[in-house]
């Protein structure tokens, strides 16, 4: 018998059944966080919340790219914006991501910076190469799933021997945020829901740690109603049983190995530095820099940018909302000075936001 | 004209520009009135009017389903038709870019004379302007429609009362699908097409035949979930809808989870909503699917007071899951869609 994937994973049946085993099955609360923005919007869309048991708790962490960009990170960037002769290719969900007094890209760029909206790191290399009198700065903001194409486009960079192009690495790496969320004593996770793209490229073994060193159980899953739902069943397994252990439930898309081609890419291009992360701070080999040998694609010392001291936003709570301590309608601004189309601070910004999902999809008791 | 190309000469009301509008617009738009060639058109019109404007710039200019001339009336014809009226008269003005090729613009004002004849409505005045290359893209066409409205009252978004039956005419997202695989370089399936269409037909048959319509709207811009928010907060009323009783084609579903796009946010140029009281639903569905144009109709949800005992407030659309779950379907927000119409 042959399965469509694209809709056995949404079967409405099954997933009703799924919610009710949920409710037969949980004998204590469970806060699960995921760390994926796609995650906060599915469950969201799926409409599942309300139907699940009262002691089932969502929590969105930090698993939005755009979001957990510090608010030095967006200064630097910004400063491209005044240097004569650079195109600045971003992703179009930092165009409106604020940084210091209210500036982003998309006013930068009204005001007369060249700023263009990519959807790849090679479309940014075929802009060097159509303008070879500028130099073409492609804003790297994201976790493993996209940092190997960038690296991939360097390659080729310097293979083509392109010397107008290069990368600001922002890049950030998802395993050492969950350390640091765990590492925190006020942490109130009690279960991961772990990314199911960033879990193609890393496969199983980089998140051992979390069920082996903090005993808190860690389930790759898909975006389908069912992936998440057979997801909490086995949370819920383990928290009863005491074994925790690291559980590929995406075994369509992700292999336990992750894909070490594209690792290897990586690893030839970047390496592990300490990152800024909003709201959470600096985390230690959290980040990806160059490697010294591809220093000038480097757009940091390249174009003299600087990691400005900024300051948060002022009474803006993303950090609590992404670390979990909080639910973005108790964040004072919520809804209030701070919504989609005008956001305040950056989980509001980008569609796979936690805010930004709560303020579209969620309905008030 | 074929092989030629547009000068700017064209646009300044000497020689060519009458060439324009002897071999092109006349041949194509032909009638009584435009052939007067008067400053004004003179137009017969009886009772309460209704007039609605439009421009259209949409990048492609043909689609499968469609092109930019066909939007032109459709886009129009479709609005005069939802206030209740009978789309008599269109306007048409013309922001050509110097170099476009004359074969396309003959294309377009053919396709433009061939939907307007269908729908049954003249285009009685026009004006051309031609503006030096890269001030615009190609074609822009700016069209108004005056109708006669044929009932009393005519429907209103502020109409939607508790208790009645929300229907579409049938599929969600084609155009929108469309227009946007297109512009990527992506080619789904023959499946995805546009559905620009002229509904005046099918409005007319539900407000005489079945009547009592409260509200009748096209989705097209911001696709069927900002519509139906536009309503809810017109009205001040909750909507339910069934997300499973939505009609979406599997080929416009499947290219819209790879594109990462949700068919109910998608414009379609060929679709209308009908609220109106329940018990007159299957009268509504049966009209409707007695035409090609509304072949899918299906009734999607129902109309709540804010106060009831469901979720929801007054002004909000709640999404009934598959699963059985809600959310709400909120309006089109802060995304940036490139140009669909």
């Amino acid at each position: 018998m042959s399965v469509n994937f694209s809709t056995a994973f949404k079967d409405p049946d099954l997933s009703r059944s799924l919610v009710e085993r949920l409710h037969r099955e949980l004998d204590r609360p469970l806060r699960f966080m995921e760390v994926c923005g796609t995650h906060t919007v599915a469950i969201f869309q799926s409409g599942m919340r309300p139907l699940l048991p009262a002691g089932v708790k969502h929590l969105s962490g930090p698993g939005c790219p755009v979001c957990v960009t510090h608010e030095s990170e967006v200064a630097a960037y910004l400063q491209l914006a005044e240097k004569p002769g650079v195109i600045i290719a971003t992703f179009g969900d930092l165009m409106r991501v604020p940084g210091p007094g209210g500036a982003n890209l998309k006013l930068a760029q009204a005001q007369g910076a060249r700023v263009e909206i990519v959807y790849s790191a090679h479309d940014a290399l075929k802009l060097a190469a159509d303008n070879p009198g500028d130099t073409v700065v492609f804003l790297g903001i994201g976790f493993e799933t996209t940092a190997p194409t960038v690296a991939a486009t360097v390659l080729m960079a310097r293979e083509q021997g392109l010397k107008n192009f290069c990368v600001l690495s922002f890049h950030k790496l998802v395993p050492p945020a969950l350390r640091a969320l765990l590492a925190d004593p006020d942490c109130a996770v009690d279960a991961f829901l772990l990314p199911g793209h960033v879990s193609t490229i890393l496969g199983v073994e980089p998140y051992r740690f979390v069920a082996d060193e903090f005993h808190t159980p860690g389930i790759i899953a898909g975006f389908d109603p069912v992936d998440i739902l057979q997801a909490l069943l086995i949370m819920v397994e383990q928290r009863k049983s005491g074994q925790f252990a690291i559980v590929n439930s995406y075994r369509r898309a992700v292999d336990d190995a992750g894909n070490p081609r594209a690792r290897e890419i990586l690893d030839t291009v970047f390496q592990p530095a300490d990152a800024l992360w909003r709201g959470i701070g600096c985390i230690p080999g959290s980040g990806l820099v160059f490697r010294p040998e591809f220093a000038q694609f480097d757009a940091m010392p390249r174009l003299g940018l600087t990691l400005p001291e900024a300051k948060p936003i002022a009474g803006c709570k993303c950090g609590d909302v992404l670390k979990g301590k909080m639910q973005p309608s108790d964040c004072p601004l919520f809804a209030k000075a701070c919504t989609p189309a005008k956001p305040v601070g950056p989980c509001m910004v980008s569609t796979e936001g936690s805010c930004a999902a709560y303020f579209k999809y969620h309905v008030e008791a | 004209m074929a092989g030629d190309t547009l000068l700017l000469d064209y646009g300044s009301g000497g020689k060519a520009a009458h060439r324009l509008i002897g071999e092109l617009f006349l041949k194509h738009f032909d009638n009584p009135v435009l052939r007067t060639l008067d400053d004004a058109a003179r137009l017969e019109l009886t009772g309460p009017l209704a007039m609605s404007t439009d421009s259209y710039v949409v990048d492609p200019l043909f689609f499968p389903g469609g092109d930019i001339g066909t939007l032109a009336v459709h886009g129009t014809v479709n609005d005069v038709a939802m206030l209740g009226a009978r789309p008599r008269y269109l306007s048409c003005g013309f922001i050509l870019e110097e170099g476009l090729d004359m074969e396309v613009l003959e294309r377009i004002v053919a396709s433009m004379g061939n939907a307007a004849r269908e729908a049954g409505v003249c285009i009685v005045t026009g004006d051309t302007k031609v503006v030096p290359r890269g001030m615009a893209d190609k074609v822009f066409i700016n069209t108004t429609g005056i109708g006669e409205i044929i009932v009393n009252p005519s429907p209103s978004g502020h109409s939607a009362r508790p208790g009645d039956a929300v229907i579409v005419s049938g599929t969600m997202g084609d155009h929108g699908l469309t227009i946007l695989s297109h512009r990527e370089g992506l080619n789904f399936s023959a499946d995805v097409r546009s559905d620009s269409a002229a509904l005046n037909g099918l409005t007319e048959r539900l407000l005489l035949e079945v009547g009592d319509i409260h509200v009748l709207r096209d989705p097209t811009r911001g696709g069927l979930a900002t519509t139906l928010n536009e309503i809810a907060g017109q009205s001040g009323a909750v909507l339910r809808i069934a997300e499973r009783d939505i009609p979406v084609r599997d080929a416009v579903r499947e290219g819209c989870s790879f594109l990462g796009l949700d068919p109910l946010y998608l414009a379609n140029e060929g679709k209308l909503i009908c609220i109106l009281p329940q018990e007159k639903a299957e009268a509504a569905l049966a009209v409707l699917r007695q035409s090609p144009l509304g072949a899918d109709a299906a009734r999607i949800g129902t109309v709540l007071a804010p106060d009831g005992a469901g979720p929801g407030r007054a002004g909000q659309v709640i999404l009934e899951t598959p699963m059985g779950g809600h959310r709400l379907l909120s309006m089109l927000e802060g995304e940036q869609l490139p140009r669909i119409c």
